[in-house]
């Protein structure tokens, strides 16, 4: 079917089959391979995306239900080109500060994760919020103060 | 990936619409298999089993994405209310809290944004985390067809591991409850507190009692419960009555017995909450416990 969708604000045009994986379709039609497959049955939250404001599991939404939808991944959320360290999101900042992010696969997830909570977090809502992204490498609470941190950032 | 190239999805934007798709492909013989959020749906195909030929996406029925209070004890959600809005429901969270408790323990944020109630009461997992709660309230569910509404007890809605009294030309397209008094008591057991498929869940409400993850369907626990509305409360019958209830296998989340074990564990969590005693915390060494349950 053709779909169409916004995807990082970008308007896109896809010919895909209706049950294809919002994942699949990300990663193949639209090369948008930062968004990662983990699990592939909603356990790990790797490749969690925003579909019109909230966080989805990109491995188990049929491309068929995001025609017509704003679809956020972690490419849109830096300004490519130039000095990139510098405009990397503030979020993304955040992770580097707290060096949130070992082995790098659960990162994209966790920041579209973290993107979707909402501002007023406090500790144990961002834990709640993230509880659907698994890590094996920080322990998490290296993520959690990165997150706080911005968030913080964000309240001022 | 799945082999997703062959499959038909129809994708109706009303309800009327739907029932009818429903209906053409019941009379044909080729029956729509009902999409909501896709998480149970995905997960499934994901591994590798078959897809139904045809699916009906129900996701564009936006009418059915409600959740409302209704008359004095009263909650009415719609065939699309998805976890998040429960959670999220200022109703809900008045009327009937361990629903909000249950849903907050659906996977993560990202299932709860998906997954619907109506979903997990079809899709018929013994393990469903939403429906315990829902058939300790006496939920009932309301299916439509073309010409035709029907409503059956939640209690009676299930025929056999993952089959339902649903047929083919219906839809769930809301679930009733009149929440019963007395005390709301909610527990999984799961191998770790988020993310986790139960290996045994309990709702009750008053004497009203609900297990996942101890048949081949979520039960009322029937004789448990005739003892305390009885007025009994002694532990070790309720405990007994309750392994009659239930009928656990060993499976990949656990073992017959230890479900056994912490089924009697949460019967004695339970028990002296229910004349309003402040003891609903269990010691926390019990298997099974390791945080207190959400008492109310």
């Amino acid at each position: 079917m053709k779909l169409k969708l916004h995807v990082n604000g970008e308007k896109k045009s896809v010919d895909v089959p209706p049950m294809k994986r919002l994942l699949d379709t990300l990663r193949e039609e639209l090369e948008l391979t930062g968004t990662k497959e983990g699990c592939g049955e909603g356990e790990c939250g790797a490749c969690t995306v925003i579909v019109d404001g909230t966080a989805v599991n990109a491995c188990l939404v049929p491309s068929c239900q995001v025609d017509g939808c704003d679809v956020q991944t972690v490419e849109g959320i830096a300004r490519a080109g130039g000095k990139q360290a510098a405009r990397l999101h503030r979020l993304q900042r955040a992770f580097l500060e707290h060096g949130a992010a070992q082995c790098g696969i659960c990162t994209p997830g966790m920041l579209m994760a973290a993107l979707a909570l909402p501002k007023r977090a406090t500790l144990d809502e961002i834990r709640a919020g993230l509880a659907g992204n698994l890590c094996r490498c920080t322990g998490y609470m290296k993520i959690y103060d990165a997150v706080a941190q911005f968030l913080d950032g964000e309240r001022r | 990936m799945i082999a997703a190239a062959n499959v038909d999805v129809l994708r109706p934007r009303h309800l009327k619409d739907a029932l009818m798709m429903l209906r053409v492909a019941a009379d044909e013989g080729r029956p729509l298999v009902p999409m909501a959020g896709g998480t149970d749906l995905f997960v499934t195909l994901n591994a590798g089993q078959k897809p139904a030929a045809r699916y009906l996406d129900l996701w564009r029925l936006d009418k059915l994405r409600s959740v409302a209070a209704d008359g004095r004890r009263g909650l009415v959600f719609g065939g699309l209310a998805t976890f998040t809005d429960c959670i999220e429901s200022k109703a809900v969270q008045k009327r009937l809290p361990i629903l909000v408790d249950a849903a907050r323990q659906v996977g993560g944020v990202q299932i709860q944004n998906r997954g619907t109630l109506a979903g997990n009461i079809e899709n018929g997992s013994p393990a469903a985390d939403g429906v315990p709660v829902l058939m300790a309230a006496d939920a009932t569910i309301v299916l439509r067809s073309l010409d035709d509404e029907r409503r059956v007890p939640l209690a009676s809605y299930y025929t056999g591991y993952r089959k339902t009294v649903r047929r083919a030309d219906e839809l769930i397209v809301a679930i009733e409850i009149d929440v019963p008094d007395g005390p709301q008591w909610f527990h999984k057991v799961g191998t770790r507190a988020a993310q986790a498929i139960s290996k045994v869940v309990m709702a009750a409400i008053g004497h009203r009692v609900a297990l996942g993850s101890v048949a081949p369907v979520i039960v009322r626990a029937h004789k448990l419960e005739a003892y305390v509305a009885a007025g009994g409360r002694d532990l070790a019958e309720a405990k007994r009555l309750a392994g009659a209830d239930v009928s656990p296998i060993d499976d990949v989340r656990s073992t017959a017995e230890y479900r056994r074990r912490v089924v009697e564990n949460l019967v004695a969590a339970w028990l002296p909450s229910l004349d309003g005693g402040g003891a609903a915390r269990p010691a926390k060494r019990a298997a099974g416990l390791d945080k207190p349950p959400a008492s109310r």
